[in-house]
């Protein structure tokens, strides 16, 4: 799921041998089977739970944990399921929500049951920021921060040094109640990021959040109404602090409403989870709670036939069903009031419609609806923007990037900006598809310290920025490897050093003794190996390093001297040049 | 491998370990037993402590008598508390790359550390210690700096003058290092430099060392700490707990396979149980109160108290004790319980589940809110206004030489209905009253401290099978006033080393390995060859980098070809430059075949003799013989370079590089 579409996240990433299913998630413009995911992608036969090393869910909503309880109980998947402490929270509250109107309220059947939600959550695994979570011995997860809603993270996936970062939804610019996402240079071989604004550049946030406290406080002002409908965690708080601080200093009278049930209890998980919230509410929260809010009361079914002026935030956020539509209907007649979409509403639902113009719609019963109030959109949703998704590349430095949670057009434009700007392969699969990514990981080794010692000790002493050759055996027994000297190796295999040994006859003119040959041969080689260490020996050889030189007369020829020079294959360089040295004789000494 | 112990007191600890090229300082505690020598600072003058004598001589000179006071037999030093620092000579502290806290009891040096020794490393800490850490400083600074006190005695620190002091102050340890406390500003600069880290989270050290901070179940946020290599491993265990408290559970497994397990931060009273010690300190409290006194409960701001509250919310009811007004005064009164409510990932399973609900973790929200628990920062203000007695007070500071404490100590000390009970195990609860003397009020003692004692211990050691225990001095011996208690030590395989304040420890370590890289260009390269089943060697011949503490392997460049048109310089002219490295051989040359080999490239000459060890081939010809033996081959030619490079690679054929 999400490829190139928003709706029913669901992303499966084969790293080195191991399976990581990311989001779970249900798409809101269908009602039919393809509202979930489709697992038979991953495995046809055979159990999920033998497939897959374990699920990811980056954050609460519906598009990205909607499916879990299908697929864990009624598909079936007994393995671990990770998300932060937050997500498990609030999971489950929406996840009943949203069985309740599939269920309760449209009277499906064949819909997973409270029980099934409960049983799933047992499965879940809660993850803090930047713990390493070691799945098993090679696979590791890390949460990182994402700022998209309450708990909402980016996942680090490593197996040995190859690694994948799936940024789930996230938002780069810190907003009213939440931080932004940050992630350190992990340099992934790949970086999945959302897409979801992939054109867009948001214009500063203040400029919205002015414009939208305009539009509030005009319809306020002439008598209107104003319905904004929202989901009952994220952005409705964001908005609910704005409206309350903006009451508090224009002192304004007017009734601001929450819509109760669901979103009395998610200002208490704001609360309880402050530690996830941006600096300035953590800072003041002993003074001051954010979430306490006094001109913000419970919303009752009955206030919106009420004369007046009033706001109400309503739950769903799309107009899709429950009370913001109901609220919508009765509202919708009169021009004097406003809805305000905070986000992006999926294809398919009233919102999707009013937004694109749409002013007579056909609602359940073949009834007409017409729509007279002011439809205003402003985004608040916490994606990130193009810039924000820019700017996440260049935190992260991936190698590859792939695109999720957009539309193909807006990705295609993306696409080509990030190839462009980082020079790294960009991907954007649809739904069913498979990418090949080739990964080139280097393979860690046990050093000995012995060898490594050696090599570093000589190291500084020559040219540092030479490079420094090293020579070493790589012992391979099962999955171990392990560079060793060759004499550590030979010894533990219990196998002898052969030693090959070259000894060569250089014949020299030279009518002298032998010794004062020798002492000759000595000075030459002296003078020319003066990185060498030459020594003369008592008993009239000579050594160059472990070298040896010797003198004898020719049997038969006096004035030829015959030198035995004598190396091991170790020092076959230095013996060969040697030889060859001595070949041409020595120089006419000098008087 | 080093550690540099500068702190004697075994739950207060202040170690430095040098590890690979790291010096990684582990907790930072500040000994504050040095305040009991002191004479409390009363926030409203208190007639009783200003009329106390002026010590005398016993050769009647009375020139410490402006310094030091009499009471009941006691001697104390009237002038600002201090407090005992960790040493700041064994080693140079300002070359501390990093320090890692496990609680927060055990940071209350820091501002010392990081403002006075030219340190400019960082501190790790997780976000409940450092929250926490800091509202115990506010405490501390606050209830010192509200009582600003004139004098400041030094007279008695002379060595010639400490010698003719009674006990405890004559025998009292490196006073001249005792300092006041710090400031702020000091506070919030110290704090600055903390980096906060979650449980589990590798940090890397400059590319050598990898620090984890791992939950210890003691406190909220408070860790346990691993300091590895790819192949050392050093566990630094620092006030851990194995009780069901409010804590995360502490994270033992993680301790496994340990080269060294660092063992700080045990029980102070092994021989109490701390569940008998809350059921005893309910029924005093419910008993006094019944008969109409009140309770001090001299108390950290955060710790300990959340847990008896959390017992007295369960026990008022049934006790009859719900009109009875409990107090909790300190600065951070409010803080402290409203900071304890927002870390569930730090809490215990059940903690947890309640904040899924979504509900407050713990149930002093409810105390608070049916106004059964009131909290104020300090006695001046509204308390007195509210102020009902029989009742109840929480306050600090539990040495009772500062704090809102000593007011009420004054308060309430005449009267045989009033109770104090110690909860809290740092200070000698004799010693704590001392100045209070002669004292009408009931003392009740029930430390309560929930850290590892010496059977969990033993139990734990067992479980994680470190290779080396290090411990403070006192963890090794009975305690001495219950020498017969062999049970009240460590005991362990080999015998655990032991530090003292002041020493430095060289810890029994040996490396062998280290973890390379080999880049895939040079791994595509290699050749193995399976020397025995199972076993496989491939010789490596490479370019090693070293960055960052980090090794990489890569093929080595190629050699610069000359280009081919250009005299083919002999290579033989140029002198070789440094020993390039031959592999080692192995193996053995079979003769038969080595002379079918000969045959075959031409030598028609071969003659084989046999000797005492081997064979000897000869090349009659080319004058030359090649000598075969087991684990030698000899050729002995002519100067015939040709000829011998084309003997060696034959040679070499038989055998195996390495």
């Amino acid at each position: 799921g999400a490829g190139q579409d928003v709706g029913r996240s669901c992303i499966l990433v084969s790293i080195a041998g191991k399976n990581v299913m990311l989001d779970c998630g249900m798409h809101m413009g269908y009602n039919d089977d393809r509202r979930f995911p489709d697992f038979s992608y991953i495995t046809q036969n055979g159990r999920l739970t033998d497939f897959l090393d374990c699920v990811i869910i980056s954050h609460f909503h519906l598009d990205h944990c909607g499916a879990l309880p299908y697929f864990s109980e009624m598909v079936g998947y007994d393995g671990p399921i990770y998300m932060t402490h937050p997500t498990k929270a609030i999971c489950p509250i929406l996840l009943e929500d949203y069985r309740k109107i599939t269920v309760d309220k449209k009277g499906e059947t064949n819909f997973f049951t409270s029980q099934m939600i409960k049983d799933c959550m047992k499965k879940v695994v809660a993850v803090h920021l930047h713990q390493t979570v070691q799945v098993d011995e090679e696979l590791e997860i890390k949460a990182y921060y994402a700022g998209h809603v309450l708990g909402a993270a980016m996942f680090q996936i490593k197996v040995g040094c190859e690694s994948v970062v799936y940024t789930g939804d996230y938002n780069m610019t810190p907003d009213r109640h939440l931080g932004a996402a940050w992630i350190d240079k992990c340099r992934p071989d790949l970086l999945i990021s959302e897409s979801t604004y992939a054109t867009t550049i948001r214009d500063s946030k203040r400029c919205r959040e002015r414009d939208f406290l305009k539009k509030v406080h005009e319809t306020v002002e002439r008598g209107g109404k104003v319905l904004i409908p929202v989901f009952a965690l994220g952005r409705a708080q964001e908005l609910c602090i704005l409206l309350e601080t903006f009451w508090e200093r224009m002192n304004l009278k007017a009734p601001i409403y929450f819509s109760t049930g669901l979103t009395e209890k998610a200002n208490h998980y704001y609360k309880l989870f402050i530690t996830w919230t941006n600096q300035k509410i953590r800072k003041t929260f002993v003074q001051r709670n954010m979430f306490e809010f006094k001109h913000i009361k419970a919303f009752d079914r009955a206030f919106a036939d009420n004369p007046g002026p009033m706001v109400v935030f309503a739950t769903p956020g799309m107009l899709h069903a429950g009370q913001s539509l109901q609220i919508f209907r009765k509202w919708a007649g009169n021009e004097k009031n406003m809805v305000i979409m905070p986000g992006y509403c999926v294809q398919g639902t009233v919102g999707h419609k009013i937004l694109s113009g749409q002013r007579k719609l056909e609602m359940e019963g073949r009834q007409i609806l017409e729509v007279k109030m002011q439809v205003e959109y402003m985004s608040f949703s916490a994606h990130a923007d193009a810039k924000g998704i820019m700017q996440l590349i260049r935190q992260a430095e991936p190698r590859n990037v792939l695109l999720v949670h957009g539309e193909a057009k807006k990705m295609e434009f993306l696409k080509q900006k990030i190839e462009q700007e980082f020079h790294v392969s960009c991907f954007m699969p649809a739904n069913g598809e498979t990418t090949t990514i080739l990964t080139n990981p280097c393979i860690p080794v046990d050093i000995s310290l012995g060898l490594l010692k050696r090599e570093t000790a000589i190291g500084p002493s020559a040219d540092a920025k030479k490079p420094k050759l090293m020579h070493g055996s790589l012992l391979m027994k099962d999955n171990s490897f392990r560079l060793v000297s060759p004499e550590q190796a030979l010894k533990e295999l219990g196998l002898a050093e052969h030693q090959l040994r070259f000894t060569c006859r250089v014949h020299i003119q030279d009518p002298r003794k032998e010794h004062e040959t020798v002492l000759r041969v000595y000075n030459h080689l002296k003078g020319i190996l003066k990185d060498y260490s030459v020594q003369h020996l008592p008993d009239g050889s000579i050594t160059v390093e472990s070298i040896l030189i010797q003198a004898t007369a020719h049997s038969e020829d006096q004035g030829t001297k015959v030198l035995l020079v004598s190396w091991t294959y170790q020092d076959e360089e230095l013996g060969s040049y040697l030889t060859s040295l001595l070949k041409k004789g020595l120089p006419q000494s000098t008087p | 491998f080093f550690q540099y112990c500068l702190s004697g007191h075994p739950t207060l600890p202040c170690n430095v370990l040098k590890f690979k090229s790291t010096t990684i300082m582990l907790d930072c505690g500040l000994d504050m037993t040095s305040t009991l020598n002191f004479l409390p600072l009363p926030l409203v003058q208190s007639p009783r402590l200003s009329k106390l004598p002026g010590w005398v001589l016993k050769d009647g000179s009375t020139f410490l008598d402006k310094e030091l006071k009499e009471c009941s037999g006691h001697v104390f030093v009237d002038s600002v508390p201090e407090f005992c620092l960790p040493e700041t000579e064994l080693l140079d502290l300002s070359t501390v790359d990093v320090i890692l806290i496990s609680n927060y009891h055990c940071m209350m040096a820091l501002p010392y550390i990081t403002e006075y020794t030219g340190f400019t490393g960082t501190v790790y800490a997780t976000e409940p210690t450092v929250q926490i850490g800091r509202l115990l400083m506010e405490e501390l600074v606050n209830s010192i700096e509200r009582v600003p006190k004139a004098q400041s005695a030094s007279m008695w620190k002379n060595k010639e003058v400490q010698r003719l002091l009674p006990a405890p102050l004559k025998d009292a340890v490196e006073v001249s290092m005792w300092r006041k406390c710090y400031t702020m500003p000091e506070v919030n600069s110290a704090l600055s430099k903390i980096q906060l880290v979650g449980y589990s989270q590798k940090i890397e050290l400059f590319g050598a060392v990898q620090v984890t901070p791992l939950s210890s179940g003691y406190a909220l946020g408070s860790s346990n700490w691993i300091i590895q290599s790819h192949y050392e491993k050093v566990s630094y265990v620092s006030g851990s707990s194995l009780l069901t408290t409010h804590p995360q559970p502490m994270d033992q497994a993680s301790l496994k396979n340990s080269d060294v397990l660092i063992l700080t931060g045990l029980t102070q009273i092994p021989t109490a149980n701390p569940d008998g010690m809350v059921g005893e300190f309910c029924s005093n409290l419910a008993m006094t109160v019944r008969n109409g006194g009140n309770v001090l409960v001299p108390c950290y701001p955060s710790g300990v108290i959340y847990d008896l509250l959390e017992c007295l919310y369960q026990y008022i009811d049934s006790a009859g004790l719900s009109n009875v007004p409990f107090y909790f005064i300190s600065p951070v009164a409010n803080s402290s319980l409203e900071f304890s409510q927002i870390f569930a990932e730090w809490l215990c399973h059940n903690k947890q589940t309640k904040v899924y609900l979504p509900e407050p973790p713990f149930p002093h929200a409810e105390l608070i809110q049916t106004n059964k628990l009131k909290h104020y920062p300090s006695i001046h203000g509204d308390f007195s206004n509210d102020f009902k007695q029989p009742c109840v007070v929480f306050t600090g500071h539990p040495s009772l030489r500062f704090g809102d404490v000593v007011h009420f100590m004054e308060l309430w000390g005449k009267s045989s209905l009033n109770t104090v009970i110690f909860t809290e195990p740092d200070f000698s609860y004799l010693d704590a009253l001392a100045p209070y003397q002669p004292l009408a009020m009931k003392c009740v003692y029930c430390p309560i401290d929930t850290r590892l004692n010496f059977i969990q211990v033993s139990k734990l050691l067992k479980e994680v099978q470190p290779l080396h225990v290090v411990c403070p001095e006192q963890y090794t011996q009975p305690p001495p006033t219950q020498s017969h208690r062999t049970d009240l030590m460590v005991e362990c395989q080999p015998p655990a080393m032991s530090y003292r304040r002041a020493e430095v420890l060289t810890l029994p370590y040996k490396r062998r390995y280290e973890k390379i890289e080999i880049m895939p260009d040079l791994a595509d390269s290699l050749v193995p060859l399976e020397i025995k089943p199972g076993i496989s060697l491939a010789t490596v011949s490479a370019v090693l980098h070293t960055k960052d503490n980090k090794h990489v392997l890569q093929l080595p460049p190629k050699p610069p070809q000359p280009p081919a048109s250009k005299k083919r310089k002999r290579v033989s002219e140029d002198v070789p430059e440094c020993k390039s490295l031959k592999p080692l051989l192995s193996g053995s040359i079979p003769v038969d075949q080595f002379v079918q080999t000969l045959e075959k490239h031409g030598f028609s000459d071969v003659k084989v003799e046999d000797t005492a060890k081997g064979h000897i081939v000869l090349l009659q010809e080319a004058e030359t013989l090649i000598q075969l033996e087991e684990d030698s081959t000899h050729i002995i030619c002519d100067n015939d370079e040709p000829l011998r490079v084309k003997l060696r690679d034959l040679v070499l054929k038989f055998l195996q590089k390495f």
